[in-house]
């Protein structure tokens, strides 16, 4: 089992209020409903995570929060900032985004991968050194594994290095879309408690989609619950536990043994 | 932009020595070398540009100003260049429109006939072309020009009532040699041809009377004497010079004895002329410099060619991923210039560009856009959707997008078309001999044409040599071009 959750709450943060705010956000593909009238609020410094079964809309709603796709409905709104895939790369440069495979650029080096944003952008070579052994030392990364390509390195060490990729430009939100679900179960509960570690250190407000309940646990503050599209129910995952606000909810929940161990 | 590199292409021909043409059979060759040879014998500057391809490109390099002097026949003038609308008797004003005069007749007529071995014709008691009408089932070869020309093969069928259905074309030279291997049982004729007697062939009578006079005329253009003054006058000795009998004697030492045709042409001269005369073509270089030539003119039409077509094709490659309806568009244009045969691309250029290197770079940059426009489109749409969303998400900009990460990405697929077109370019460039841009081509063609084996070798093997090595060449360069993280194998999931 993964390691104790650390202790509540993370340090208070210069900003106030939610960074992300989603009101009635939906979205069909083909007629098919995957996000059905979506209201959603990811509060600053804290690790929103988004849970269900595969098909529940979970990636969906990531990927309308990233701007990556459109809504059909509804307002996805970044401090204030309307979100879509009109909006452009600039909003885009403010989140982190990460994905299942790492969604590394195999003819990069893990270095330039993490740098890519930044050269671009014009940040100086010094900067771009600095901000790297930072990042480098907290996700506790050999540096001479930086020098290598993405084939080379194993898949932990690839999620290490797209951690330090989205967390580069220090964002307003990290997206993580299954970011350990690729791994064996050591290397993932090992990852497990890093991402609590790096998090809780940085103070970053975080999305992050899972269909694992003791990830859920370990990693959320707040855990939505999605089921067909459409949001069940939010709250810390005791209090879902405590009060399901359906049978389905208890019955879903039913599966973890986190919350009767404490 | 293609229209642009053609322009740039066919820009600015200086004035410099009269230029004498000649079209791909030896006869023209030799008559060729007999003009440039009378010219030079009177001290004027002249180059001969010999063996292009069949009448309508040196015809319309003269009409262009490309060449200013070549041999024809009066026959192939009325029939084929005016299609029948003008007498032979009566050129002179059609020629003088497209600023063309009838030069010195030459002394010889050079007609079509048809033949066959005289055993042949004998066992079937063939004599006359009507006689072919009882015959139906006899193979017959003709040269590519007269299977398509006005007065050539459907012309002659018509007046004849010729049954035959087994017709084939082919060069006029490797007629003789199916001839003689039995494989054809009638083919074309120039009535000048040493292999007449050489192999005892039996011309048959044009007892209907269908084919024209072919009274052999130099074609000069009107403007030359005003460019360099005397020419014309030298010319002139050649009229009424060559009768039948020594032109097929030229004929047959050109080709049965294979004596070089510059050779041939300058004791012609030598006689016929007096003086020891200077040779129209100086005694040629040693092999290997003759290879070195040809691959440096190979070698330059290559280079620029395919240096042009990467200039445009890959934009147009990632302007075709990027919009679905314009690469439609795009590939589908590309690939149509792709069908267009090969010779059919070289002498369209001619009216565009002239004869030469530029209408065949040309010809191969047009050919050399598919493989890279394609292996474009094909490597920027094959990158995995995951890396593309992660590059989505990160904003990088547009330009920066494209260069630092899709390329990238795509560059072994883009090599790789690189690679299809220089090979292409390699073999295809071999053509551009037929529009004088020399290479690698020039002694395939004489070879054909004079049946030597030696020479086709000479300019087939370093071509094969060739593309072996840019082949390879480019295996090398993949190395340096395709980064080095994605030649380390395919990236293995889990830890």
């Amino acid at each position: 089992m993964p390691a104790p959750r650390p202790q509540q709450p993370a340090p208070p943060g210069h900003g106030s209020g939610p960074v992300l705010v989603l009101r009635d956000v939906s979205r069909s593909f083909g007629g098919r409903p995957a996000v059905r009238a979506v209201s959603l609020q990811v509060p600053r410094e804290r690790t929103t995570v988004l849970l269900g079964e595969s098909g529940s809309g979970k990636s969906t709603l990531l990927r309308l929060m990233a701007g990556l796709i459109a809504a059909d409905t509804g307002d996805i709104l970044l401090e204030g900032a309307a979100v879509n895939p009109g909006t452009g790369a600039a909003l885009r440069r403010r989140m982190g985004f990460g994905l299942q495979s790492g969604g590394l650029f195999p003819h990069l080096t893990a270095a330039d991968n993490v740098t890519l944003l930044a050269r671009a952008l014009g940040r100086p070579a010094e900067w771009r050194a600095r901000r790297l052994s930072e990042l480098g030392a907290l996700v506790r990364l050999e540096p001479e594994l930086l020098s290598r390509w993405p084939a080379q390195l194993s898949g932990g060490q690839r999620q290490r290095v797209s951690l330090m990729r989205a967390l580069m430009l220090t964002p307003a939100v990290v997206l993580l879309d299954e970011p350990l679900g690729a791994l064996d179960p050591v290397t993932r509960g090992e990852l497990q408690g890093e991402l609590v570690r790096v998090f809780r250190a940085l103070g970053t407000t975080v999305v992050l989609v899972t269909h694992d309940l003791d990830e859920a646990a370990l990693l959320g503050d707040q855990v939505a619950l999605l089921r067909d599209g459409a949001l069940v129910q939010v709250g810390p995952i005791e209090e879902l536990a405590a009060r399901p606000a359906d049978p389905w909810v208890a019955k879903f929940l039913a599966g973890w043994r986190g919350g009767g161990q404490r | 932009m293609t229209a642009l590199v053609l322009l740039l292409l066919s820009a600015g021909v200086g004035p410099g020595p009269v230029r004498v043409g000649s079209k791909v059979f030896t006869e023209s060759v030799l008559v060729g070398e007999l003009a440039t040879g009378v010219l030079r014998r009177a001290g004027l500057p002249a180059e001969h540009v010999r063996g292009l391809g069949g009448t309508r490109v040196v015809w319309d390099a003269l009409v262009r100003g490309d060449v200013d002097v070549y041999p024809e026949y009066t026959g192939t003038l009325a029939e084929e260049i005016f299609g029948g609308r003008v007498r032979p008797d009566a050129l002179g004003p059609a020629l003088a429109a497209a600023g063309v005069t009838l030069g010195p007749a030459l002394g010889f007529e050079d007609g079509y006939a048809l033949g066959m071995r005289e055993e042949v014709a004998a066992r079937l008691g063939i004599r006359r072309i009507s006689d072919l009408r009882e015959q139906p089932g006899l193979r017959l070869g003709f040269s590519n020009e007269f299977l398509d020309r006005g007065d050539g093969w459907r012309a002659l069928q018509r007046a004849y009532a010729l049954p035959h259905r087994d017709v084939r074309g082919l060069d006029h030279e490797l007629a003789y040699r199916g001839l003689r291997a039995g494989a054809l049982d009638v083919v074309d004729l120039y009535s000048t041809d040493p292999e007449i007697e050489a192999e005892h062939l039996r011309v048959l009578e044009d007892d209907l009377h269908h084919f024209p006079e072919y009274r052999a005329v130099l074609l000069v253009r009107a403007d030359l004497e005003q460019r360099v003054p005397g020419a014309r006058a030298a010319l002139e000795t050649l009229a009424g010079q060559i009768d039948a009998p020594a032109m097929i004697a030229m004929n047959a030492r050109a080709r049965v004895a294979r004596v070089p045709e510059g050779q041939v042409a300058s004791s012609f001269l030598r006689e016929r002329l007096g003086g020891t005369g200077a040779s129209a073509t100086e005694p040629g270089p040693g092999r290997a410099r003759r290879i070195a030539t040809r691959l440096g003119e190979h070698l330059t039409l290559v280079g620029i060619s395919l240096g042009l077509s990467l200039l445009v094709a890959l934009p147009l490659g990632v302007l075709a991923a990027r919009r679905r309806g314009l690469g439609q568009a795009v590939l589908a244009g590309v690939g149509v210039l792709q069908t267009i045969p090969s010779l059919a691309l070289l002498v369209l250029m001619i009216p565009l560009l002239g004869i030469g290197t530029r209408p065949a770079i040309a010809a191969l940059f047009l050919y050399g856009l598919l493989p890279i426009v394609r292996n474009t489109h094909a490597g920027l749409l094959g990158i995995t959707p995951d890396l593309r969303e992660s590059a989505d998400a990160l904003g990088l900009p547009g330009w920066f997008r494209l260069v630092r990460v899709e390329l990238p990405l795509a560059s072994p697929s883009i090599v790789a078309g690189v690679k299809t077109s220089a090979v292409i370019a390699v073999g295809t460039a071999t053509l551009g001999a037929l529009v004088g841009a020399g290479g690698f081509g020039q002694p395939i063609l004489t070879g054909i044409r004079l049946a030597d084996t030696g020479l086709l070798l000479e300019g087939a093997l370093p071509a094969a040599a060739l593309a072996l090595v840019v082949e390879a060449a480019f295996n090398g360069l993949e190395r340096l071009v395709v980064p080095r993280g994605l030649r380390l194998g395919p990236e293995e999931p889990g830890s």
